[in-house]
């Protein structure tokens, strides 16, 4: 029985990480190809979010889990043309400074919008409750997400991997200087990289607020732990942060299972131990351009 | 990593300074002419959501009092500032006091924040109002003579529930699990609610002490169903119980969940159809008096939507403060002390007045338990909750409620 409620526990973890994937995976893909922690990634989580609310309350919750990332892949457009643009080829404590004010812009501007107080949503009532696996329990509405991370992982994947856009993504993270070389400008594939990374934390934030608290800081929250995924997994690497993202999940939920006061300092933990072992994280890449 | 140049680091070092300059507050000249009262609550972090409802009862009670010609005459300076933690809550406070000139302070809701807020004010013999913090220890065995009490502790929620529950038939016999903030609130509210369990036959099978910082429940709520519980009850505070009551709903277990802490605005976030059980509560706009008629009115013409309990409790305290003052004619510790612990009658919009109890300066008050309403009968959204019975009961004294000289180690040192 005991072995039973921790396998309830791995997997509950396993559904954790992939929400945390939704965010971490398109915080790693900026930070690989252009150089630069967007301190403002859970900005775009929590416009995600809000936007999703509001969408919900008129066309429903399905058009809004769609049609929220969609808006806010547009604002991505923006955010590259007009500011992370500027800041490539900038130290790199300038494109800090920036996103990092941009993410206070933003949780302000949400504050003024739509107020300081959280705001209510609900999972839609055909989503709720558990389903029965034998003897197993699972969310019906954790299903939904890992079901939906699965299908974008799969997709970001493909694209990565099976299209000359892609090709040209990964040339340019380890090679920017020979893509340009052969005569490819590296810009517009960046603006698509924005636009996929902060579609996909949008899409997290429109997900997850049904089942937490809906408040302007928390973009601020989702961040720490993101960034924790991001370094254990490694740059350069899409199943590094796959990899990370599942086990900060695991990790956490079998913690908690034998000592749950310690659970949110586990993640930290297994930061600092995969970093003593692997410096460049689980699966990082030697990027000759952060060298 | 590219070295700094020199302009990167002019650069750098400006936007700091811009920032510092836009963050901090501006010191206002000593004028003799003013009342400065030093205000702080938390505006950040898991009690944040909460406190911002406090800011706009505060802000809305001194408007009112400078517009009626201030006290004697006297415009109230009110400085209100997040507290942010613990630590600096109590160097706020210290700076308040010491460099801003405040004659007293009040606000806070976090009970750890609280508490060294208490600290400051002793140290500095000036009075402070504690006005949402609900840690029995606070007016307890931390007690002391310049600190004030306006919300119920602890005990006086988990009576207030508890009532409500044994009417019910949910305690005797009950198997109880507990999910318990850990802090010095939460460890508080947990020992109150152990005292509660063992006197009236239930048995508490599993308690889960959760850090301040815990946003997703599941690895707990898994480990609820694993306890089977008959009951299982929500000893968290702020944006937590939020979370917790819309990520118990996802899952819908069977097994009723019940709590010995909640605050409206909390509610209000939670999103139609999550919220079910039976809470406690210290004041709700829909209250049935002219007083709180009154107040409810004019607060939701000036901001748009109704007062939450936080935004109640700083209002009614800083126009208690304001009272003291006038009748006073001081805003010397020593005399506001002595009028508080005459334990002057105050109408803080309830059916039965309220005063601070001399010997551990607790605002002693009625409150109320209550369920949730259906959806059918919500007259908008913020109508969210049915009232149960005011505790304790009509006739009975209002000290019941409340632990007595005999259970409370309040010492106060003269």
């Amino acid at each position: 029985m005991q072995f039973g409620f921790l396998l309830e526990q791995v997997v509950n973890g396993l559904v954790l990480g992939g929400y945390y994937l939704l965010i971490a995976l398109g915080l790693s893909l900026i930070f690989s190809v252009g150089g630069i922690v967007n301190l403002a990634h859970g900005a775009f989580y929590a416009l995600g979010a809000y936007i999703s609310v509001e969408i919900t309350k008129y066309l429903g919750f399905g058009s809004a889990v769609v049609l929220s990332p969609a808006a806010v892949a547009l604002l991505g457009i923006l955010f590259e043309r007009f500011i992370l643009r500027r800041f490539y080829d900038a130290d790199p404590i300038l494109s800090l400074l920036v996103t990092f004010a941009l993410a206070m812009v933003t949780e302000q501007a949400i504050r003024i919008i739509w107020g300081a107080p959280p705001i209510s949503a609900a999972i839609p009532q055909a989503l709720r409750g558990s389903v029965f696996i034998g003897d197993f329990l699972f969310s019906r509405y954790r299903l939904l997400i890992l079901a939906v991370v699965a299908a974008v992982l799969l997709g970001v994947w493909l694209l990565l991997h099976k299209t000359s856009f892609g090709r040209v993504v990964r040339a340019g993270i380890q090679r920017p200087d020979m893509v340009a070389a052969l005569g490819i400008r590296l810009q517009p594939y960046m603006t698509a990289i924005v636009m996929l990374g902060v579609g996909m934390a949008a899409l997290g934030g429109a997900f997850f607020a049904p089942i937490t608290i809906v408040h302007p800081a928390m973009g601020a929250e989702i961040i720490t732990v993101a960034f924790v995924v991001v370094v254990i997994g490694g740059l350069g690497s899409f199943w590094g942060v796959v990899i990370a993202a599942l086990l900060v999940g695991v990790v956490r939920g079998i913690t908690i299972h034998f000592a749950p006061a310690a659970g949110e300092a586990s993640i930290y933990v297994l930061m600092f131990l995969v970093l003593m072992v692997r410096p460049r994280g689980l699966l990082g890449e030697r990027i000759e351009k952060f060298e | 990593m590219t070295r700094f140049s020199r302009r990167a680091l002019l650069k750098a070092g400006a936007a700091f300074a811009g920032v510092s300059a836009i963050g901090s507050p501006a010191i206002v000249r000593a004028q003799a002419a003013r009342i400065k009262i030093g205000h702080l609550v938390p505006l950040t972090g898991f009690l944040g959501a909460i406190g911002s409802y406090a800011q706009l009862g505060v802000k809305m009670a001194a408007e009112e009092i400078n517009a009626s010609g201030g006290i004697m005459g006297k415009q109230i300076d009110l400085m209100s500032e997040d507290s942010v933690n613990p630590a600096t809550a109590s160097t706020k406070a210290q700076r308040m006091i010491e460099q801003d000139g405040a004659v007293l302070l009040f606000g806070e809701i976090s009970s750890a924040s609280s508490l060294t807020i208490m600290q400051v004010a002793e140290r500095n013999k000036k009075v402070f109002f504690s006005t949402g913090a609900r840690s029995d220890a606070l007016r307890g065995k931390d007690c002391n003579r310049y600190s004030f009490h306006c919300d119920i502790p602890n005990t006086v929620m988990v009576n207030a529930v508890g009532t409500a529950l044994k009417q019910k038939g949910m305690v005797k016999g009950k198997k109880f699990v507990t999910l318990t903030a850990d802090y010095i609130f939460g460890h508080d509210l947990l020992k109150a609610a152990k005292a509660f369990f063992s006197a009236n036959d239930a048995t508490l099978i599993g308690d889960e002490l959760i850090a301040t910082d815990v946003t997703d429940f599941s690895p707990y709520l898994l480990k609820v169903r694993q306890a089977k519980p008959d009951v299982v009850c929500c000893n968290l505070a702020g944006n937590q119980v939020t979370n917790l009551v819309k990520q118990y709903a996802e899952f819908g277990f069977p097994y009723p969940l019940v709590g010995f802490n909640l605050n409206t605005g909390d509610a209000w976030a939670m999103g139609e159809g999550n919220l079910s059980g039976t809470w406690p509560t210290v004041w709700y706009h829909t209250l049935d008096n002219p007083a709180s008629k009154t107040f409810v009115e004019a607060f939701s013409k000036k901001y748009g939507k109704p007062p939450e309990n936080h935004a109640w409790i700083e209002y009614i305290t800083l126009k208690m403060i304001a009272q003291a003052i006038t009748e006073t004619k001081s805003t010397e510790s020593d005399a506001l002390i002595g009028y508080f612990e005459k334990q002057t009658q105050f109408d803080i919009m309830k059916s039965r007045k309220a005063y601070f109890r001399s010997w551990d300066h607790q605002l002693v008050q009625e409150a109320y338990p209550f369920t949730v309403k259906p959806k059918a009968e919500m007259k908008d959204k913020w109508d969210m909750l049915v009232l149960g019975e005011a505790v304790p009961a009509a006739g009975a004294d209002l000290e019941t409620i409340y632990p007595m000289k005999t259970q409370n180690p309040c010492n106060m040192k003269a």
